[in-house]
This record gives structure tokens, sequence and C-alpha cells, in this order.
């Protein structure tokens, strides 16, 4: 095959620098892959590493600093076929730290070239998390008192299925590219070279050294036994194919008449674990059964186990434009955290509202009527007061029906989660009250 | 069909699918976290990608290399994670690809309340990345909004080459609400407009375009992007005069074409000498605010929802304020939105009210600052 070199723009680098050589080697990599131009995407990082995109007659993307594995990652998925080279500096490599992590771990089918030559050349010959600590960089003595880290042991510990470490200098270079770029997973190869202009100005560095140092550290060279599992777009592809869900969202038929005919708001103030917000969507649903506009929103702890659970719901025949609660007309108090939470809401209700308290919870002064309900003498537990209470709003028509209630548990549950629900309505309907 | 009874994050995820959404990336957030879970429900059984990335840069950046190689793509955040997005929003609008970002928002500064509502990033969405090149911002103010203005984010990503943003609100992401699809509306969808014939140069446009055709990368055509400062042909420039009209036309591709996708409602009274301006979670109290002020205290009022924020749409806020006395914007936070509707509405009296409590305003406030002011 021809070179994919970009004969209107030769490579622009200093005299002497070792990126030279690794555009040549790429270049004789992707000859011997038999590859044309448009078979290939080359993402670039920042840096001279970010230059090389422009001398191939490739497809060519190229990002910002660190990233370039991400917009990588994105185009292989979107075109499982196409080859997708990376070239990075140990700059980039640094800064996209949590990338290469990724990279590594996900096993997506992309080539990581890194350019290393252990510093950032571009802005000044900075230390980067490669510059050994000896050196002597433009960072003063900063980089003696950091350690430099090994991206190959990084890499084979994070789960690349290749890793190779070598010096840009060695002759089977390109035979070593051609590997990686054909294996069908995540690829890191780690290219030793030299930055005349910066690094190699205080740290002389010939290729004998280069040879030198790398043989003192552990080898890779290739395929990681240990990490060579399936590639992440093929197999998300077929993980994806067995997803036959339906869109979740279904419509709820009117199937009933609508019981109110204004706005009205009920509160369930409850504590974690009460299942308060999955009454309210019982609530709602039976409310959409007959028509009828609802909003419900919820609150709730980060910590979703313990706490406050709150759910505040509106009924109305007209659209629903607020959707916040201001006078409600039932107050549903079934634990201390959610009564903790809605302290005001209590002082706002007027004397026309209604309030279903569980025996034992702690409410302040109020203009509502309160509805005091021995749940547990009821043989209700915790878990079933909020739907018990929902049975006791039905049996008052206020704001649904009992119907109404019972239509919604069989859309909502199936099985013995629904003999259960019902279970819970026979007791809340033979629970005795005390206005 | 029947009603549907969904939230808002579950509506932009039906937007998006309708839209032509093939990818999603993002990072979990409260309260964006459900739009996640949402597109993981339906996007994979549809045929498309969904990715939960490392952290937030890479979430937008997974985006962009999936956008630039021919999917239409959405990511979904908050105020955190917008604040992880700056650089590659900017390299989005620098390179021309096409993405819509949501942004639940959500009460500020910093991690602020993650399960509180706010708007609080309606300046920090136009102006938080370098360059100050103009976005495109699409405010929904409830459920079905969603579904509609993430179609439309679609559509103008795709025929302007931009990033859209959708300002959602935990109050209206997380809040469900019925909704009839039938009486939704559901806009054509509109694709980006490939390069048909002729040499392709990736950023060339034709006389009297703004828009530079598309083609994907990994298609027979060589494809190049670059977040450098380039010419037509995608590599570096150093040519002022290419770099000023490079710019130039990136800011008149979004700003030249605002009336073609200036969203809004206006209820407008009879008599009224006020108008009230608001967007997001805070139109549902303000349009109660003036029904209940018409109908019980027989004042009229007129209300202005802008459901385009960025860019301004400013011929829509010059003629609703027009003979107005009194013009009173509203929004959940310390006054962000007002700057713009003062610097357009220069000549009137255009008062704020608005706070960021993690509670929302209610149609009671509105009416007071209303009689009040």
């Amino acid at each position: 095959m021809d070179s994919l070199l970009n004969s209107d723009r030769p490579p622009v680098f200093c005299p002497g620098c070792s990126h030279d050589r690794s555009v040549n080697v790429l270049d004789r990599a992707l000859q011997k892959l038999g590859l044309r131009g448009s078979d290939v995407v080359i993402v670039s990082d920042i840096g001279c590493s970010g230059l090389f995109d422009t001398f191939f007659n490739t497809h060519a993307f190229h990002g910002l600093h660190g990233r370039a594995l991400t917009y990588a990652a994105g185009i292989k998925l979107a075109q499982p076929d196409l080859k997708v080279i990376v070239t990075m500096g140990d700059g980039g490599l640094g800064i996209g730290g949590a990338h290469f992590l990724a990279a590594c771990r996900r096993n997506i089918d992309i080539t990581l070239l890194v350019l290393n030559n252990f510093n950032f050349g571009m802005t000044g010959g900075q230390f980067s998390c490669t510059t050994p600590e000896h050196a002597s960089v433009s960072s003063s003595f900063l980089n003696a008192l950091e350690k430099p880290f090994d991206l190959c042991h990084v890499a084979a510990c994070a789960g690349a299925p290749f890793v190779a470490r070598s010096s840009v200098y060695r002759k089977d270079l390109p035979e070593l590219l051609k590997e990686a770029i054909s294996c069908e997973g995540f690829a890191v190869v780690d290219i030793w070279g030299g930055c005349p202009a910066r690094y190699m100005k205080k740290n002389p560095l010939s290729p004998k050294e280069i040879e030198a140092a790398i043989e003192k550290l552990p080898t890779y060279q290739g395929v990681v036994s240990a990490n060579v599992r399936r590639e992440y777009s093929s197999h998300y592809r077929q993980a994806a194919a067995k997803d036959r869900r339906e869109v979740p969202w279904q419509g709820i038929e009117t199937i009933f008449e609508a019981t109110v005919r204004e706005r009205r708001e009920v509160v369930f103030l409850g504590s974690a674990g009460q299942r308060v917000i999955t009454a309210g969507g019982l609530l709602a649903r039976a409310a959409i059964l007959a028509g009828m506009n609802v909003s419900q929103k919820n609150d709730y702890h980060i910590t979703v186990m313990r706490g406050p659970s709150v759910t505040e719901l509106i009924f109305s025949p007209q659209a629903i434009n607020f959707t916040g609660v201001e006078e409600p007309q039932v107050i549903i108090a079934l634990a201390r955290e959610g009564v903790r939470r809605c302290w005001g809401l209590f002082e706002k209700m007027k004397k026309r509202g209604q309030i279903i308290l569980a025996s034992g919870v702690e409410i302040p002064p109020t203009h509502g009527q309160i509805l005091e309900v021995d749940f547990k003498a009821g043989g209700i537990k915790k878990k079933e007061m909020a739907l018990a209470a929902c049975y006791l709003l039905a049996r008052d028509r206020d704001p649904i029906t009992v119907e109404m209630l019972e239509e919604a548990l069989k859309q909502t549950f199936k099985g013995k989660m629904l003999e259960e629900a019902r279970g819970v309505i026979e007791k809340a309907a033979s629970i005795s009250l005390h206005e | 069909m029947g009603l549907l009874f969904i939230d808002g994050n579950q509506a932009v995820a039906m937007g998006a699918l309708y839209g032509g959404c093939r990818f999603f990336a993002s990072y979990p957030i409260t309260p964006a976290s459900t739009l996640l879970s949402a597109m993981l429900e339906t996007l994979p059984a549809a045929g498309g990608i969904v990715l939960q990335g490392e952290d937030e840069i890479a979430s937008i950046g997974y985006c962009l290399g999936a956008s630039m190689a021919g999917m239409k793509v959405m990511t979904a955040t908050s105020g955190p994670g917008l604040s992880l997005y700056s650089e590659n929003i900017s390299f989005a609008i620098a390179g021309e690809i096409p993405i819509v970002i949501v942004n639940i928002m959500r009460q500020g500064p910093s991690t602020g309340s993650a399960t509180r509502g706010a708007d609080s990033d309606v300046q920090f969405m136009r102006w938080g990345c370098s360059g100050g090149l103009p976005v495109i911002v699409l405010a929904p103010a409830n459920v079905s909004d969603c579904f509609t203005l993430t179609v439309h984010a679609f559509n103008l990503a795709e025929q302007f080459r931009c990033p859209v943003f959708i300002a959602s609100n935990k109050e209206i992401g997380m809040t469900s609400q019925t909704v009839d699809m039938e009486r939704v509306e559901k806009p054509l969808i509109i694709d980006r407009t490939l390069h048909e014939s002729g040499p392709f140069l990736p950023f060339q446009v034709n006389p009297g375009e703004d828009v530079p055709a598309f083609l994907p990368i990994g298609g027979p055509i060589l494809v190049r992007q670059t977040s450098s400062t380039h010419g037509p042909d995608g590599y570096i420039t150093t040519d002022p005069s290419e770099i000023q009209a490079g710019v130039e036309r990136l800011q008149r591709k979004i700003e030249a074409n605002i009336e073609s996708f200036s969203y809004f409602d206006l209820e407008e009274r009879k008599g009224a000498r006020t108008l009230i301006v608001a967007y997001g979670i805070t139109a549902g109290a303000a349009r109660a605010a003036a029904a209940e002020l018409f109908e019980k205290q027989n004042v009229p009022v007129s209300l202005l929802v802008l459901k385009t924020l960025w860019p301004v749409p400013e011929q829509v806020l010059l003629g609703a304020a027009g003979g107005m006395e009194q013009i009173l914007v509203v929004e959940m936070n310390l006054g962000q939105y007002v700057q713009e509707v003062r610097r357009v509405l220069c000549n009137q009296k255009v008062d704020f009210y608005g706070k960021m409590s993690g509670q929302l305003i209610s149609p009671r406030e509105i009416i007071k600052e209303v009689l009040g002011g």
C-alpha cells in the first residue's frame, strides 16, 4: 500500500525530534496493514503530539488537552469499522488520567500511542507525570518531589489487553504498532523519545540511554493475557440487541367520572420505607383514570433509606400551572420526619382541611380537622400506612373513589404484590376511626 | 392513547428519541441522573448507544466524537457538571459540532443543594466558555415543553451545527405531570445538511450561507475536525482576515436567525399596563397569578413566557412590552435574565422579583409584586 503521509504538509518538528521518527513509523505500520486513509482516523491530543493528524491523509480529529481518548471512543462506537488511533504525549496522559484508566477498563478498540518525551515541550519544558525525579526541567525542583509513574504498569493494572513499551529507535517498531492496531481492544504503546528543544538540553538522552532505561523497567511487549476479553463496542451492540423493552411510558385511559371540580392539594408526610411515593403514584393513577390532571412532586434525602419522605399531589380538572402546594386540603401525617420537614404547612391549612394523622405522630397547631388513625391497632404495618391512607381518602370520595383506587392497584401491581395491596385495603376498611 | 404521567426528564428522553437521538452519554448527577435512567430504558432498545462516562468532561467528549461520526447526540447534567463541560462546549462552538446539552438546573453556587431547583445557570450557559460566541438556549416551562423543545433542540443543533441547551430545572425534570401526547406539538425532524458533490472542505460554506455542509468522520471522503482556529480546510490558520471572518460567521449563523426559533407564549389582556416576563418553572406560577389577577381582582396583566432565552429574542420582548407601564421579570435566582430584559427595554421601567431558597415562587408572591409595584 501507499504511504498515507500528507505530502502537502510535511512534519514541522524541531531538528532531532523523535516525533519525526514516530510519524514515519506510524505510516509504515498503516502501510503494512494495507489501510486506506478513509479506513483510519487519527485523534490527536494537545502539544507536539497534537500535530500528528495534520501529517496524514486520513480522517482527523484534534481536540482538547487530555481528552483525545473520549472523542476516539465516541467515534469508534459510532463507526465500528474505523481504525481509531490516538496520539498523545505524556502531558495529555497526565491531565487525562481518568480517561486513560476508563479506556483500559472499558476496552474499546482504540490504539493509544503515547509519545513519551518526559516533559511538556510546547509550553516550555515543564515536568509531566513521566519526568524522572533526577531530571533537570523548567519546573525548578518540583519534579524532584513527585514520583513519575510507569504508564505501562498502570495500563496493565487497569485492564488494557495490549501494553507495550518501546524506544522510538527500535527497528521493529512498525511491526509492534501493526500488532497494536490489529489487537481488537484497547492497545497502549509507550514510545520513548527525546525532546531536543527542551528536555534534552539538560538531560542528554541518546538512543542507547533510552534503551538502557527501558531495560531497567518491567517488560511490556504486547498482549497482557490476563486482560484479554471482549471488545466493548461489539459487546455493547450484542447486549443492546437483546434489549427488547418497550417504551416504558404508556398512556392511562379515562374510564371513570372525575370526582373533583376544582384544584385539590394532598400531601403525604412520611419517612423512608413508608412507600409514600408509591402511594402517591397510585393516587395519581387513580385520578388520571378519571381524566383528571395530576402533578406529583417528591422530596426525600439523598440517603434514600433514611429521613423524611414527602410527596405532594395536585389534582385538577383544569390544567395545573403552578405545581407547588400552598394550602393543602389534605395532609396525611405518617411520621415525625416528614412532619418536621413541612412543619409550616399545618399553619397554612384552612378550616375545611383534613389531616389523617397516624397515632403517636406529633403535629403543630392547625385549623384543619384531625382524623387520628391507629394503624398499628388495625394490623397495618409501617410500610402499608400510606396505601391504607389512600383507601381512607377514597372512602370519602375525595379526590378518588374506592373503585378508582382498586383499578389503579390492578394496573400497577401483579401477582403477590397485588394480593398484598388488596390485603392492606381490607385491613384499612375495618379500621375504627376517632374524629 | 390516554394521558401520560411522566416527569420532565422522561419527556426530554421521549423528545430525544423522537428527534432522532442515537447517542447519549452522561455522568450521574442529581437532578439529571433520572434522564440517564430514562435514556437507558429506551435508547439501547431502539438501537442507540448510551454511555455512562467516567466524568462530565468525558461524557461530553464521547458525544462530540460520536456527533462528528454522524450521530445525533445528547448529554445531560446540572450546574456542577456544566462547569466541567465548559471547555468542550467552546470546542462544539468552534468545531461546529451538533450537540444537545440538557441542563437540569439546581440550587447553586457550587455543590449547592442537589435536590433543590433554581434557575442558577441562565447567564452561565451563555457566557460560561471561552470565546464569548453565542449558543442557543431553550427553556421548557412544563413537561410537555420538555418534549417539544428537545425536538427543536435537535433540529437547531443539526441546522446550525452548534451546541443547543435545554435549560430545565429540578422542579420540572423531577415533577410528574399528566400530558396528553396527542395535543403536544411535534415538530418536523431536520437533519444536518450533507455535502453532496464537488471537492469537500470541512468548514467551507456555500455563497450566501453560514453553515458548512457536513460529512461524517469514517465515510469515504476524508473529514477533518479541529478545536484550533482553522480555515475552511480544517487546518490551523494564522491569516487575521480568515480568523476574523471565521468567528464572525460563528456569531452570525446563530444571531441572524433568532427570529426563526424565537419560541414564546404571549398572553395579552386588554387594558393591561403590566407585563410579566417569566420562563421555566416560574412561568406556571406567573400564568396562575395573571389569571387570578384578572378573574378575581379585575386587574388585567399580560404575560410573556420566553422559551428561547439565548440569543435574546429582542423583537419578541420589544413587541410584548410596547406601551406597558411596568415590566416585571420573575425568575428563580437573584436576577440573571432581568439584565437582558433591562438591556433590551432600556427606556422602560423593569422590576425584578426572584428568590433562590430552594422553594418555588408562588402565584401569591407574584400577585403581591404586581399590586405593590
